[in-house]
């Protein structure tokens, strides 16, 4: 999978979270651009993120989540199995 | 086994909810989110699921005949995330659950002190959702283990206490999680043989909350047991997801804990199916009996195949101690199928196991209907078990009020399915429940007797049948509630209430509860019929409100319902009560008692304020009433 097929299943993955079939990503979209991208949705994003791509972030990783680039960067590294 | 693998998979569930997301009425898309829940979901579905159902369930369309109850849920870890999966649970069984989530770890404060909040919400059921992170005993390992016994108990009258004050304060129903171990054991394997150690601590709590529920009639949520071998096997107490957001159970896992604690307050409202029935050939039994004869079909020991079908025999049987009714329905020859039964050495289930056995070449929705009718429940109590996918999916379609478990292409499986899926749920065990099978065999017998006589009144004198008629008292109360919340048939409001509901309706010196039991020759048909009557706003002084009266059909046509009114009246002039005011109303399901009041000679009044369109009015005097004649001996002490 390479970046611009984990940007469309991510987008997918946004979409559906947050039920709103007009989400598009950029590598800076942050929780300010998404309405509803709360502390919970955050949870929620990364557990769909990783039942979607079949990982597990680290704890450690959590935190450093900010932006949709952060994610496709994280998930492309965890499918190379670092 | 995947989460909700009893639920069929839909061919494209992410397009039908954006799909329905887009129709204008928030009533019809309920529907459609109703329909929807019934397809296996992930975490994300589900809460899309939520948002669809969120407008129309603040007030449901009737249509829907969705069942409202309040949950509040008070806990010591974060439980927001689960509640789009108990609400989309909720949905699938017929109710719409109202949820309010008391703030994170303010369980305490809630029942004992003051929670405003949670006072308007005025909650019907309160999930206490403790976790063992929450206020640990904290002994040195090497405690004697009385201190250790001393410490549990503590605990365990603590909670008893916040028990009571939910029942005190709110009337409601608590319902209890069992502590889910959260931290590895630092012992192994010996534990348990260290009584101060975190997990034989957990073991000896959850035995105390175990007992203390039994006593105090308060239910209990044990995630650990029914989630054992379902989903991803991180989904519990996931150290991750627990640091994170202190979320103790993981989102992978919210559609079935919405389930479990949906069925709960399913089984609290007596939403829970009644009867198992089954398909014979490659779900009873390996093969085709019609093809490959008694001889041929796998079943018993000796072989692996044989094993796993004796095994769903089994389970099945093991149900119908429990009181769930079997049936079957087959296609099949009559004759052949009998056979099977009465001939097969190995077979677990007898016919006389089975209340109602269809064999034919009929199609199965018809069948299905005729095993409703002539068990006289519902389509909506019928959970139906076959092999064959085709067969699920007609019946699906045709019958949807009946629940069809997919099946694993391997019957070693099939009763750990069914079993998932907890149709059985219950919130309680009576002593009428484990007779219901020995019941519907004295039913068969009876049936014989009716048939070979043409003359009724004769027969009913036969039956030699007593009325025993008592206030709801502590032994009645369970099987009362379960009759109140699962009778749609003979009932003539259908209101429900929970134990504790009824149990103020039961203490109330101005208000009349009424259980009444039938026995005859052939047997006790238990606890079949409740009465409730009240003084009511709407009433002058003197008069009852007949609340609620509902009745078992297993008992119809008996003249149970005229020795009832006896019965009632007699209750009623003792109190004073010149009048009684019975109503109908009117629901899908309740059509055969439409007339029920004029049969018994009461008379039609002016309709009551504030009653639902359609309800019906109709009065009866108590004083120089002649009571009809009816076969019935009375035991009235």
């Amino acid at each position: 999978m390479n970046d611009k097929e984990i940007y469309a299943a991510l987008t997918q993955v946004f979409r559906d979270v947050f039920d709103d079939d007009d989400i598009t990503l950029t590598p800076a979209t942050t929780a300010e651009d998404i309405p509803g991208w709360d502390s919970q949705a955050h949870v929620n994003l990364v557990v769909a993120a990783e039942t979607r791509f079949g990982i597990r972030f680290r704890t450690a990783e959590l935190e450093s989540l900010h932006n949709v680039g952060d994610f496709v960067q994280l998930i492309a590294t965890r499918r190379k199995g670092a | 086994m995947e989460q909700l693998a009893w639920l069929p998979v839909h061919d494209d569930l992410g397009t039908a909810l954006s799909v329905a997301r887009r129709i204008p009425d928030p009533g019809e898309r309920l529907a459609r989110a109703m329909h929807l829940a019934g397809f296996r979901r992930d975490f994300t579905a589900t809460g899309r699921l939520d948002r669809l159902a969120e407008v129309g369930l603040a007030a449901p369309p009737s249509q829907l005949g969705l069942v409202p109850l309040r949950l509040a849920i008070l806990a010591s870890h974060t439980v927001d995330h689960l509640v789009p999966g108990i609400r989309i649970a909720g949905l699938h069984r017929g109710l719409a659950l109202s949820v309010h989530v008391a703030p994170y770890g303010s369980y305490r404060q809630s029942l004992l002190g003051d929670d405003p909040a949670l006072a308007a919400f005025a909650p019907q059921l309160i999930l206490l959702a403790l976790d063992a992170q929450d206020s640990p005993i904290d002994l040195p390992l090497d405690s004697a283990e009385s201190a250790v016994e001393e410490a549990v108990a503590a605990r365990i009258a603590e909670l008893r206490h916040l028990w009571r004050r939910a029942k005190e304060r709110f009337n409601a129903q608590v319902v209890q999680q069992l502590l889910v171990p959260a931290s590895p054991p630092i012992f192994g394997s010996y534990e348990a043989m260290v009584p101060a150690a975190p997990r034989s601590l957990l073991d000896r709590l959850n035995a105390g909350i175990r007992a203390a529920a039994r006593e105090d009639g308060v239910l209990l949520l044990d995630l650990v047991a029914q989630m054992a071998g379902q989903g991803p096997a991180d989904g519990l107490a996931d150290p991750v997801r627990w640091h994170q957001a202190k979320q103790l159970v993981s989102p992978t896992m919210a559609p079935l804990h919405g389930d479990l604690v949906a069925r709960i307050a399913g089984a609290v409202l007596g939403r829970t199916r009644k009867c198992l029935v089954l398909d014979l050939d490659n779900t009873l039994w390996g093969g085709v009996i019609g093809d490959d004869g008694i001889e041929g079909i796998k079943l018993g020991q000796g072989n692996p195949t044989g094993e796993a079908f004796l095994a769903v025999q089994r389970y099945a049987a093991q149900l119908g101690r429990r009181g769930i009714i079997l049936a079957v329905c087959s296609k099949n020859d009559a004759a052949v199928a009998e056979a099977a039964f009465a001939n097969h050495p190995e077979m677990a289930l007898k016919r006389g196991d089975i209340a109602a056995f269809l064999a034919n070449w009929n199609d199965k929705a018809g069948n299905l209907r005729q095993i409703a009718r002539q068990l006289n429940i519902g389509l909506d109590a019928l959970v139906f078990a076959d092999d064959n996918p085709a067969e699920r999916d007609i019946i699906r379609r045709e019958l949807p009020d009946v629940a069809v478990p997919e099946l694993p292409d391997d019957a070693a499986l099939y009763p750990a399915w069914i079993a998932a899926a907890g149709y059985f749920e219950t919130a309680g065990f009576t002593a009428d429940d484990a007779a219901r099978g020995r019941s519907y065999a004295a039913n068969a017998a009876r049936q014989a007797v009716l048939e070979q006589t043409t003359d009724l009144e004769g027969y009913l004198r036969s039956l030699e049948m007593v009325l025993t008629a008592r206030p709801i008292g502590p032994a009645e109360l369970p099987r009362a509630t379960q009759l109140v919340n699962k009778t749609n048939q003979f009932n003539l409001t259908t209101r429900r209430y929970t134990e504790a509901e009824m149990q103020v309706l039961a203490a109330d010196p101005d208000s009349l509860a009424l259980s009444l039991r039938l026995a005859d020759r052939f047997g006790d048909n238990g606890l079949i019929s409740v009465v409730l009557a009240r003084p009511d706003a709407a009433l002058r002084p003197g008069e009852w409100l007949i609340d609620t009266w509902l009745m078992s059909c297993r008992v119809l046509g008996r003249k149970v319902e005229e020795a009832t009114l006896q019965v009632l009246a007699d209750y009623a002039r003792r109190q004073g009560i010149t009048a009684l005011i019975g109503e109908y109303r009117p629901t899908a399901r309740n059509g055969m008692v439409a007339e029920h009041y004029p049969r018994l000679g009461f008379t039609p009044m002016a309709p009551l304020p504030d009653r639902p369109e359609g309800t019906l009015v109709w009065r009866y005097e108590t004083r120089g009433s002649r009571p009809f004649a009816h076969p019935i001996a009375l035991d009235t002490t």
